[in-house]
Formats: C-alpha cells, structure tokens, sequence
C-alpha cells in the first residue's frame, strides 16, 4: 500500500494573466478513489494535467508518487501514472491491436496480453480494425485496456464515463477498484457525480479554481 | 520495466511508418507533386539538352530539399496532444522519441530520392558517371533533412506556431544544397568533392546532437 499517493500545498496556476487554481490544499493516499467534480471552467482538467505531472505549477509545491512536481524526479514517475483524458489518444491509422502492441512495446509488457486485455473490455473481434473506424465508445474501451494492461499505481480519468454504456461503465469501476486494491489512488473526473459515487469514498469539488468542499459521501 | 533506448527508437520509428504507408500521404502525394516539379523544368527551358544537363543536379537537390521539407512535416507524423500526453507518459526517453521520429523520416526521404534520381537523370540527360558516389550523399542528405525537419517541427511546437517550419528549414538546408549539387557536378569535371562531403557529415553530426540534448526541452516546452 502506497502511504501518499498525492500531496499538493498551496498549488496555483495561472495560465497567462488568468489564475486557473489557487492555494489547493489536497491529499490522496494510497487505497483511495477520490471524485473530482465542478463546473466547466472550475479547472478539474487543469488540477488532473498537475497531477500527471503534464503541467507545472506556477506556485505552491506538490509531490506525486514521491516525486516532486517541480524538478526533474517527475520525469521518473510518469511510466506509473495512467491518464484518460476527453480525447482519445489512440492512432487513428493503426488497429486497435497495434495501438496496444505500441504501448505494450513501449512499457516493457509482453505483447501476448493485448489480446487478452482487448477481450477483457469486449472488443477481441474488433482488434484488427483501424481506430479511425471505431465509434468514441470502442475507443473509450481501448483506452481502459491500455490501463488494464500497463496497471499503473495512479489513475486518472477525465470524464471517462461520457458517452458510455452502462457495460463501460462497469470496466470503470473494475479499473478504480484494481488500483485502490494494488495500494494505488485513482481521481476520477466527472459531471455525473451520482455515476461516480459508488467508486469513489470521498468527493472534492472545485469552483473558479479553488477547493469548495472534500467530503465523503454517506454509506 | 525500463525499456532500452534502442527499442524505444525502433517502436517510434516503426509506428511512425506504419501510420505513413496507411496514410499514403508522402508516396501517393509528394513523390507525384516533386516529379511533376522536375518535369515542368524542361518543358519551360525547351530542347536545350546541354542547358538541362548543365543544371539537372541542381533541380534535382532543389525539388528534393523543397519537398523534402513537406515529408519532415507530414500529417502522419504530428502527434496531437492526447497522443504527446501518451508518449510522455509511458515514460519514453525524449531523446529516443527524435531519434525514433528520425529514423522514420530520414527512410521515407530516402524512398523519395531515389524515386526521383531515375527521373531526373532521364528528363536532364545528366552525365550519369561518377554515380556510386550518390550513395553517400543520397543517404547524408536525407538524414540531415530529417533531422533538420525533426528539430525545426519540435521548436515550432513549442512555440505553437507551425509556419516558422520552413523559416528554419529552408535557409538552414542551404549548405546540404549547396554541398549536394557540388559533389554531384564536380563528379563530371572530376574536381575534389571530400570537403563537401564532410560538410554534409558535420552539419549532420551537429544537427543530431543539438536535436538530442533540445529533445526534453523540446517536449515539456510543448505541454
């Protein structure tokens, strides 16, 4: 079990003149699933790229998986960080198989599991077809395979609910909960916080780019 | 597991071109537009033979440093920012994403070259001796542009702004033209052609480290 997945202290970003997040206090530890939620524009995409380490922050200080946010150790962690964000990242010009080969090439992971993983989120007889030709559905599905198949110690989804069956729905919940078995976190994104509140055991809202509230739901 | 550098290059390089030959984007569309550049030529200049001899190696270095610029910024070769964010996080060593990027376009340049050799030489008559030596520069010329265009798309990233590409590339490509076009004339007048040819190595060698040592400035400045 990871003891501090998360730590950020004081954390802003201003992106130009605008302040995006301002003076975010959060922790996440190891075990947890935390919901992120807030309107558009209250800046939960903005916190989930600091928390990948994709984005630095202009002020304040913050750790990730031991790393420090600010210099170069962070660079070190990402292989354990999975990110879902609104976009699909998957090459258009290339199978679903290959998409998945690539990653797996790439992290070390033996090139036999794509088969098993793109079976495992429904889409085995699909795995020679072009991403490209995949609805926004299948892709989505691509995507939690990637993350079933790399098992990293933090997951972040960004509205990986949107636009989903409810079958999706529960490879979501299947990935949270395999993270936060591994000792993990998970910070999972959404509008839907009724569809996210039986994955998650606590809720922090954000608003104009500050923490409003962290509560965790009743039981 | 870390994954060696070597492997990581190869994976780019190898996804980088497969998505190329799916797209078809520099065979279907570059090679056919580079040749017809080649062939308005004479069709402008008219019968001259000794004229379209004279100047053959300079069009034909002209419309592949021109075009080649096309292949170093290909479509299929820019990655969005869901696929930059990907490769960032799978831990990939900044530098083996250039290189990878490198390898990949430097085979399609060489693809392009010598697809339109055969065609220059038969539309300018140009005196074929001396043509082992081409493949020397053939090879040094398009990893130089590769690398060129691989760095120059990189710092136009970072800066999002895609139009300073051929700002960079074009006036730093002058010396590979220059040096091109001399080893390629002076072999029919039988002159020295080792000082160009080192100048295609070093420009080169120095295109491929500072390309390197840029590589993760290059990318977080992106984000």
């Amino acid at each position: 079990m990871l003891d501090t997945v998360v730590a950020l202290r004081a954390l802003g970003v201003r992106i130009g003149d605008s302040p995006i997040l301002r003076d975010l206090d959060l922790d996440v530890v190891g075990g947890e699933a935390v919901g992120l939620i807030g309107g558009n524009g209250s800046g939960k995409t903005t916190l989930l790229r600091v928390i990948a380490t994709l984005l630095v922050p202009s002020r304040g200080d913050g750790t990730v998986l031991g790393a420090d946010l600010r210099d170069e150790s962070r660079y070190e962690v990402r292989h354990r960080i999975g990110l879902i964000g609104h976009t699909p990242s998957l090459y258009p010009n290339l199978t679903l198989e290959e998409n998945l080969a690539f990653v797996a090439r790439m992290t070390g992971v033996a090139t036999g599991r794509v088969g098993e993983v793109l079976d495992q989120v429904g889409l085995g007889l699909a795995r020679g077809r072009s991403a490209a030709a995949c609805s926004h559905g299948m892709q989505r599905r691509v995507e939690f395979a990637r993350l079933m198949m790399t098992r990293p110690d933090l997951i972040l989804l960004d509205e990986a609910h949107a636009g989903l069956d409810p079958q999706a729905g529960d490879l979501v919940a299947h990935l949270v909960a395999g993270v936060r078995e591994r000792g993990g976190a998970a910070v999972v994104v959404s509008h839907e916080h009724r569809r996210i509140a039986p994955l998650v055991g606590r809720f922090v809202e954000l608003r104009d780019g500050a923490i409003t509230a962290d509560a965790r739901p009743r039981t | 597991m870390k994954v060696p550098f070597w492997r990581q290059a190869a994976a780019i390089a190898g996804k980088d071109l497969r998505t190329e030959f799916r797209s078809g984007e520099v065979v279907m569309i570059t090679v056919p537009f580079g040749a017809a550049a080649l062939m308005l030529v004479p069709l402008a200049v008219g019968t001259d033979a000794r004229l379209l001899a004279d100047i053959g190696p300079g069009m034909y270095w002209s419309v592949v440093l021109l075009f080649g610029v096309l292949v170093t910024v290909r479509q299929s070769a820019v990655d969005g920012p869901a696929q930059a964010d990907l490769l960032g996080l799978l831990g990939i060593d900044p530098a083996a994403r250039f290189v990878g990027r490198v390898m990949a376009t430097g085979v399609l340049l060489l693809i392009f070259e010598s697809i339109l050799a055969p065609v220059a030489l038969a539309l300018y008559d140009t005196d074929p001796s001396g043509w082992w030596w081409l493949l020397a520069v053939i090879p040094l010329v398009a990893l130089g542009l590769a690398l060129l265009g691989t760095l120059a798309a990189g710092i136009a990233s970072s800066v999002a702004s895609a139009t300073l590409i051929p700002l960079i590339v074009v006036p730093l490509s002058v010396p590979m033209l220059l040096a091109a076009t001399q080893v390629t004339e002076g072999l029919q007048i039988d002159a020295t052609i080792v000082g160009w040819l080192l100048l295609l190595v070093v420009m080169d060698l120095l295109l491929a480290v500072a390309g390197v040592l840029s590589a993760r400035t290059l990318q977080e400045t992106t984000r």
